[in-house]
């Protein structure tokens, strides 16, 4: 079980940067396709609130990779 | 004696449980009206030369409600780990109703021009920074008081708030579209002349009763002992965010748990809605009513999954109904395409020239037979008993997550980005995948099964099916 939490760990890793990429990449090539106000609102909302979001899971696979969550408090007290 | 201890004890909570309950109800039928009234509002407020861009501009303000929630979240999260659950909530309820009070007095676009829509965006950014702060008050609270044997019993009948706001509000627009005048077309031009604003305007009385409830109650006892030792959080943001410790629990709640339920959650009741209307072309009544039904069979749902928790621990029923929710989404909704096609079914097509508050592109809206009807019933029940088991448990899962110190703003944070912005993004992504797409009627239900996929691998990994029975701390 330890295996598979650091392996799902590193796949959250590159899943973050992935993310990025296709968000991004999509955001370009729609606000090409349809240049115009509502494009940018819509695709900067996205990109700019989906972007931390991103980073947080990197983060989360770091803490799983590093074996964080190996073993989970079992009491909120330990926090 | 002890029987006499336990009745008052029950009586207690009961109260404790209305309290919070009745005001979180309101909070999210004012926060309802403003989605469910996105097209009138449209055309009140914004430019009607563009009617794409009048309803792109609403939905964005109708992100912009979602989007700011986190930040209410922290905002109101502090002040509730510094002051208290009660004066927290209390204001919160305070910004919301009278936010929402003042969205039915603006004045049109026709009227003060381009101060109107700001005005609007203004407080509809302060109702998503109420709300923000308003459940993980009102969950902390419930369960605050909760033994530790049914602490998911009691904080699901704050679950059932959320889906009982949009029962009301959808009750009460559509009550109030049919009443202005004994001519339906007429009535139906009056709302969306003015009586729009009833909605609105009537939440000021519903408000100030919950106020005045809410006034009586007292402080949380976990809480009001730890400010009574001195041993409340002098900063619960770093606490919460800048301590590795706890940290890594906020992330796990939300890519574990919150951001697979959020998305299951506003697909299962908001995107079936805007699929029946705008996929489907049904008829604006019947796409409401039909909600209106599924959501009165299948919210008991919510205690029923929240009181089980209790006894099984509630990582796995979250996680079945997300599975549930990744394997069914997309013959579900097929069918419900299959059912309302003209070519399949016999359905009556109507001019909603005259009637409809919704301009489609084809000038017909599809009026389906009493069996269709309750298929369709059928079917969005099926998906709020999803969404029942991904939130019947979720306020207890993370109450039992976090110490009471920091337990509003760290519960608070993941619940928000994973129902805000996961969640409340699902129609507008799911929307703008099909214009994206348009070979495929159902390819915007890809967001919430991989957001859902995702999630549920995480969790089922990840999460512990162990209660903590001991919140006390």
């Amino acid at each position: 079980m330890q295996l598979i939490k650091r392996t799902l760990g590193l796949v959250c890793m590159m899943l973050g940067p992935l993310a990025i990429w296709y968000l991004v990449s999509t955001a370009s090539s729609e606000i090409a396709r349809k240049p115009g106000t509502d494009t940018w609102i819509q695709w900067g909302v996205f990109v700019g609130v989906f972007l931390p979001i991103a980073i947080g899971l990197v983060l989360f696979g770091y803490y799983a990779l590093r074996g964080e969550y190996d073993r989970l408090p079992s009491r909120s007290d330990e926090l | 004696m002890a029987a006499t201890t336990t009745a008052s004890s029950s009586k207690g909570i009961r109260s404790v449980i209305w309290a919070s309950s009745l005001g979180t109800l309101i909070e999210w039928y004012d926060f309802y009206i403003f989605g469910s009234l996105a097209t009138v509002i449209a055309t009140q407020f914004f430019p009607k030369s563009d009617p794409t861009a009048a309803l792109l501009s609403v939905l964005a303000t109708f992100a912009a409600g979602f989007i700011v929630r986190p930040f209410g979240a922290l905002v109101f999260g502090r002040i509730g780990d510094l002051v208290g659950r009660k004066y927290t909530f209390l204001l919160t309820l305070i910004i919301m109703g009278g936010s929402t009070f003042c969205i039915g007095l603006v004045p049109s676009y026709e009227s003060i021009g381009f101060a109107a829509p700001i005005i609007v965006l203004v407080l509809r950014l302060l109702q998503g920074l109420a709300l923000g702060g308003e459940y993980g008050g009102a969950a902390t609270y419930v369960a605050e008081h909760a033994p530790p044997g049914r602490r998911g019993f009691y904080t699901s009948w704050i679950q059932t708030t959320a889906t009982l706001g949009l029962f009301v509000s959808l009750g009460v627009i559509l009550l109030t579209r049919h009443s202005l005048d004994s001519d339906p077309a007429a009535s139906i031009a009056k709302f969306n002349d003015w009586g729009w604003r009833i909605p609105f305007l009537l939440s000021i009385v519903l408000v100030g009763v919950s106020v005045y409830i809410r006034l009586k109650m007292h402080e949380s006892p976990l809480f009001a002992k730890l400010k009574s030792e001195g041993k409340t959080s002098t900063n619960p943001l770093k606490e919460s965010f800048a301590h590795k410790r706890n940290l890594k629990m906020v992330l796990l709640a939300l890519f574990g748990a919150t951001m697979g339920q959020g998305v299951v959650w506003y697909t299962g009741q908001f995107y079936a809605q805007s699929f029946l209307e705008n996929t489907c072309k049904l008829d604006f009544d019947q796409s409401r009513t039909i909600l209106i039904w599924a959501i009165l069979f299948a919210t008991p749902f919510f205690v029923v999954f929240g009181a089980w928790s209790d006894r099984i621990g509630r990582k796995w029923i979250m996680i079945a109904g997300m599975v549930l929710a990744v394997f069914t989404y997309r013959p579900l909704f097929g069918t419900m395409l299959d059912l309302t096609d003209a070519s399949k079914s016999r359905m009556e097509q109507v001019d909603v020239h005259s009637t409809s508050v919704v301009q489609p592109p084809e000038n017909t809206k599809t009026v389906v037979d009493t069996s269709t009807y309750w298929k369709l019933v059928g079917i969005v029940f099926i998906l709020i008993l999803y969404v029942t088991m991904v939130y019947g448990p979720i306020a207890a899962f993370l109450v039992e997550l976090f110490p009471t110190r920091i337990r509003y703003t760290s519960m608070s944070l993941p619940y928000h980005i994973g129902n805000g912005v996961f969640g409340g993004l699902t129609p507008f992504i799911a929307t703008l995948l099909t214009t994206m797409h348009v070979g495929d009627k159902l390819v915007g239900l890809w967001y919430p099964i991989i957001i859902a996929g995702v999630s549920c691998l995480i969790g089922g990994v990840y999460l512990t099916a162990k209660l903590d029975r001991n919140v006390n701390d």
